[in-house]
C-alpha cells in the first residue's frame, strides 16, 4: 500500500535474521534472546506496516485525513504484552532447568536417541529382530513361550 | 440470540477466575469446572441447531459493525467442533479430577490446575468462534499459554526438556503468525476474515501465494504437519495422561481448523492443491512409520496423531465440498478417539507402572475392562467398519478418488497409512494385552503423575474414559445426520456466501 522506509527494512531484516540465528543455538539463554529479538522484529513490522506517521487519531485535535492508522499500534500493544508475558515464563522455565539439570543446554530426547541406537545394527544386518531384544520381539513366540494362552484369546485373533 | 455466541468464551474465563478465588476448596473448584463445561456444551448444542437451521450466528463485540470491530461467528463447522471439543474437555476434566482424587486425596485443591484448564477451554472456544485474524492470534495465545503451564506443572528434568521444546516452537510459530497478520494488514488494510475473503483476490498473484504459504507454515506448525511435526512426539508424551489427551484431542485440531478456515475463506482454490497433497501424503506416511519404531506407548500414539493430521489435510488439499466435509467429519471423529486413546494409555500406565510396550504383557487377563476400553478406540482409529473412523475415512476416500491423478495417488497413500495404523495398533494389542502376565513394575517416581499409584487407579477414571468411548460409538451410530451436517458445512465453506453475508451484509462474491 505505502512505501516502507529502506533503513527500517534493513533493521527488520537484521532483527529477523539475528532472532532466527539465536533460536538455532543450543543454549537456552540464547534461544530466549532469539525469541526476544524476533518479537521486537515482529512488533517493528507491525508499526511499519500501517500508514505513514501522522497526527494523533483523536477527533477535534486533527483532521481525519491527517490521522495515523491506530490499528497496527493497538495490535502491536497486544502483541508486546503477550510476548512479554511468555518471555518471562520462558525465563522462569530456563531457570528451573538450570536448577534441576545444572546447565541450560537444550537436551537430546533420550527415547529418540535410544530408538536411533537400536535401529542402526538392525539395518546393517538386514534382519528384523536382533540386538538387545530377545525372543519376545516376535509376538507369536512371546505368546507361545509365556503362559499358555486361552483358546478364546487365540480365537479372537482371527 | 447473538449474545449466545459469547458464552463459550466468557463462561470458562469467568469459571477460571472463580476457581482461583475458590483456591482453598477442591470441591467447589470441581463443581465450577464441571458446571461451566456442561453449560458450554449446552450452548454449543443450541448454536449448532440455530446455525444449521438459519445460518451463521454473528455477535459484534462492543457493538462495532464487522470490518471495524471484532466479530464472533458460529457457523455449522465452528458450532459442531465447539460441541465435540467441549464434550471431550468435560470428559477429560472428570478423568483428571478422579486421578487427582486418587493421587492426592479428596481435599487437595490446586490453584493452577483448574483455572488453567478452563482458560485453555476458553482459548479453544475463541479460536473456533472468532471471525477476526488478530483475535484468532489472541485465541491461540490464550490456549497456548494455558498449555505451557499444564505441560510444565510438577516439573522434573524430562518435563523441563519437553516443555522447553514445546514452548520455544510454539512461541516461534506465534511470532510468525504475527508477522503474517502484519503483512496481510499491510497489503489489504483489514484483519476481518470475511472482509479479507473479498480483498485478497485484488492483490497480485505472487503476493497472494506468499501470504497463503506463510499461513500454511504458521498453522502447519500448530497442526504438526510433516516436516513441521518434530516437536509433537518430543513433547506430548512427557505430560500427565489427561493433559496429553486434551492436547492431542484439541490443540492440533484447532490448528487444522484454522488452516481449513483460512484456506477456504481467504485463499480459495478451484482445484486440488498439489503442495497440500504432497504434505498430506508425507504426514500420513512419516507419522505411521514413526509410530512403528516406538516402544513408549505415548510416543507411539503421538506419531499416530501426526499421521492422522495428514488424513485431515488430505480432505483440505482435494478442495471440493465433499472432501472438505470429509475433513470436518474426520476432525470430529479424531478429536474423540485420540483423546480416548491417551486416557486409556494413562490407565494402562497406572496399571503396569511403565510406558514401555516391551515391559508390558497379559493385560487382557489382568484387566479385561481395560482391554475393551482400548480395543474400541483402537479399532475406531484404524478405521475398521462400522466405527466412526471408517465412516470418516470413507467420506475422504470417496471425495479424493474422483478428483484427479494426484488426489487419487494421495488416496492410495491414505489407504497405506490406514493399514500401517492397523499394524501399529495390532502390535500394541499383541504386546500389551496378550502374552505372559508381567508383575507391575515398582513405582519409579512417586511424585510423577505419569507413572504412579498402580493399585490406586480410581474406578471413576474408567467411567470417564468409557463415556468418551460411548461418544465415539455415538458418532458412528449418528453418522447419517452428522455427515449430512458436515456436508452442508463443507458446502458453506467453499461457497463462502453465507459466512460473508452474515458478517458483512455484502453481495456474494462472483
Amino acid at each position: 500500500m505505502n512505501a516502507v522506509n529502506l533503513s527500517m527494512t534493513v533493521v527488520l531484516a537484521v532483527l529477523y535474521s539475528v532472532g532466527f540465528y539465536l533460536l538455532l543455538q543450543r543454549s537456552l539463554m540464547r534461544v530466549l534472546l532469539g525469541i526476544v529479538v524476533l518479537g521486537h522484529g515482529t512488533n517493528l513490522l507491525l508499526q511499519l506496516i500501517g500508514s505513514p506517521p501522522g497526527r494523533v487519531p483523536i477527533l477535534g485535535i486533527a483532521l481525519p485525513s491527517e490521522f495515523t492508522d491506530p490499528l497496527p499500534q493497538a495490535l502491536a500493544l497486544t502483541a508486546i504484552v503477550i510476548t512479554f508475558a511468555l518471555t518471562t515464563y520462558l525465563l522462569a522455565l530456563g531457570y528451573r532447568s538450570w536448577v534441576l539439570v545444572g546447565h541450560d543446554e537444550v537436551q537430546d530426547d533420550l527415547e529418540d536417541r535410544r530408538i536411533a541406537q537400536r535401529e542402526r545394527p538392525e539395518a546393517s544386518m538386514g534382519e528384523e529382530t536382533t540386538g538387545e531384544d530377545d525372543a519376545e520381539d516376535d509376538p507369536g513366540s512371546a505368546a507361545a513361550s509365556g503362559d499358555p494362552v486361552d483358546p478364546a484369546d487365540v480365537g479372537g485373533e482371527r | 440470540m447473538s449474545s449466545l455466541v459469547t458464552l463459550p468464551v466468557l463462561l470458562p474465563i469467568l469459571g477460571s477466575a472463580l476457581t482461583v478465588l475458590a483456591g482453598r476448596s477442591a470441591r467447589v473448584q470441581r463443581v465450577i469446572g464441571v458446571v461451566v463445561l456442561t453449560a458450554v456444551s449446552a450452548v454449543a448444542v443450541a448454536l449448532l441447531a440455530v446455525a444449521d437451521r438459519s445460518g451463521p450466528v454473528v455477535a459484534e463485540m462492543g457493538g462495532w459493525p464487522a470490518p471495524v470491530g471484532i466479530v464472533l461467528v458460529a457457523d455449522r463447522l465452528s458450532a459442531l467442533l465447539l460441541l465435540i471439543s467441549t464434550l471431550v474437555t468435560l470428559a477429560v476434566l472428570v478423568y483428571a479430577i478422579d486421578q487427582r482424587i486418587a493421587d492426592y486425596g479428596r481435599e487437595a485443591a490446586s490453584t493452577t490446575f483448574h483455572p488453567v484448564f478452563l482458560l485453555l477451554s476458553a482459548g479453544v472456544s475463541l479460536a473456533y468462534l472468532t471471525g477476526d485474524l488478530f483475535n484468532l492470534f489472541v485465541a491461540f495465545e490464550i490456549m497456548l499459554a494455558a498449555s505451557y503451564v499444564l505441560i510444565t506443572r510438577r516439573t522434573n528434568a524430562s518435563r523441563i526438556r519437553s516443555g522447553m521444546t514445546y514452548v520455544t516452537v510454539s512461541l516461534t510459530s506465534s511470532l510468525l503468525f504475527l508477522t503474517m497478520i502484519a503483512l496481510i494488514y499491510g497489503a489489504t488494510g483489514t484483519v476481518n476474515m470475511a472482509d479479507l475473503a473479498g480483498r485478497i483476490g485484488e492483490l497480485p498473484t505472487g503476493l497472494q501465494t506468499v501470504l497463503g504459504l506463510l499461513t500454511l507454515v504458521v498453522f502447519g506448525i500448530k497442526a504438526a504437519i510433516v516436516p513441521l511435526h518434530f516437536w509433537l512426539p518430543d513433547s506430548y508424551p512427557d505430560a500427565p495422561a489427561p493433559v496429553t489427551a486434551l492436547f492431542a484431542g484439541l490443540l492440533t485440531k484447532v490448528g487444522i481448523y484454522a488452516l481449513l478456515r483460512t484456506q477456504t475463506l481467504i485463499f480459495p482454490d478451484d482445484r486440488p492443491s498439489v503442495v497440500l497433497l504432497v504434505l498430506a501424503g508425507l504426514t500420513m506416511i512419516v507419522g505411521a512409520l514413526g509410530a512403528l519404531a516406538q516402544d513408549d506407548l505415548n510416543r507411539l500414539l503421538s506419531f499416530l496423531l501426526v499421521s492422522h493430521i495428514g488424513f485431515m489435510l488430505f480432505g483440505l488439499a482435494v478442495f471440493d465440498a465433499a472432501a472438505v466435509a470429509g475433513t470436518a467429519l474426520y476432525i470430529v471423529h479424531h478429536i474423540t478417539v485420540q483423546a480416548t486413546l491417551f486416557l486409556v494409555s494413562g490407565l494402562i500406565t497406572r496399571r503396569t507402572g511403565t510406558v514401555s510396550i516391551e515391559a508390558m504383557g497379559g493385560l487382557a487377563r489382568m484387566s479385561p475392562w481395560l482391554a475393551v476400553l482400548f480395543a474400541v478406540p483402537a479399532l475406531t482409529l484404524a478405521g475398521i467398519p462400522p466405527t466412526s473412523g471408517f465412516v470418516a475415512k470413507l467420506a475422504l476416500l470417496q471425495a479424493g478418488a474422483g478428483a484427479g491423478a494426484a488426489a487419487t495417488l494421495a488416496a492410495g497413500v491414505l489407504i497405506v497409512a490406514s493399514l500401517l495404523t492397523v499394524y501399529a495398533m495390532a502390535r500394541v494389542w499383541v504386546r500389551v494385552f496378550w502374552g505372559a502376565v508381567r508383575p507391575p513394575l515398582p513405582d519409579p517416581d512417586p511424585t510423577d503423575e505419569l507413572v504412579v499409584g498402580t493399585a490406586r487407579t480410581a474406578k471413576p477414571m474408567y467411567v470417564a474414559t468409557g463415556a468418551l468411548v460411548g461418544v465415539s460409538i455415538a458418532i458412528a451410530v449418528a453418522a447419517g445426520p452428522l455427515s449430512a451436517i458436515t456436508a452442508r458445512a463443507g458446502h458453506d465453506l467453499l461457497d463462502r456466501g453465507p459466512y460473508r453475508t452474515a458478517v458483512l451484509d455484502v453481495e456474494p462474491l462472483r
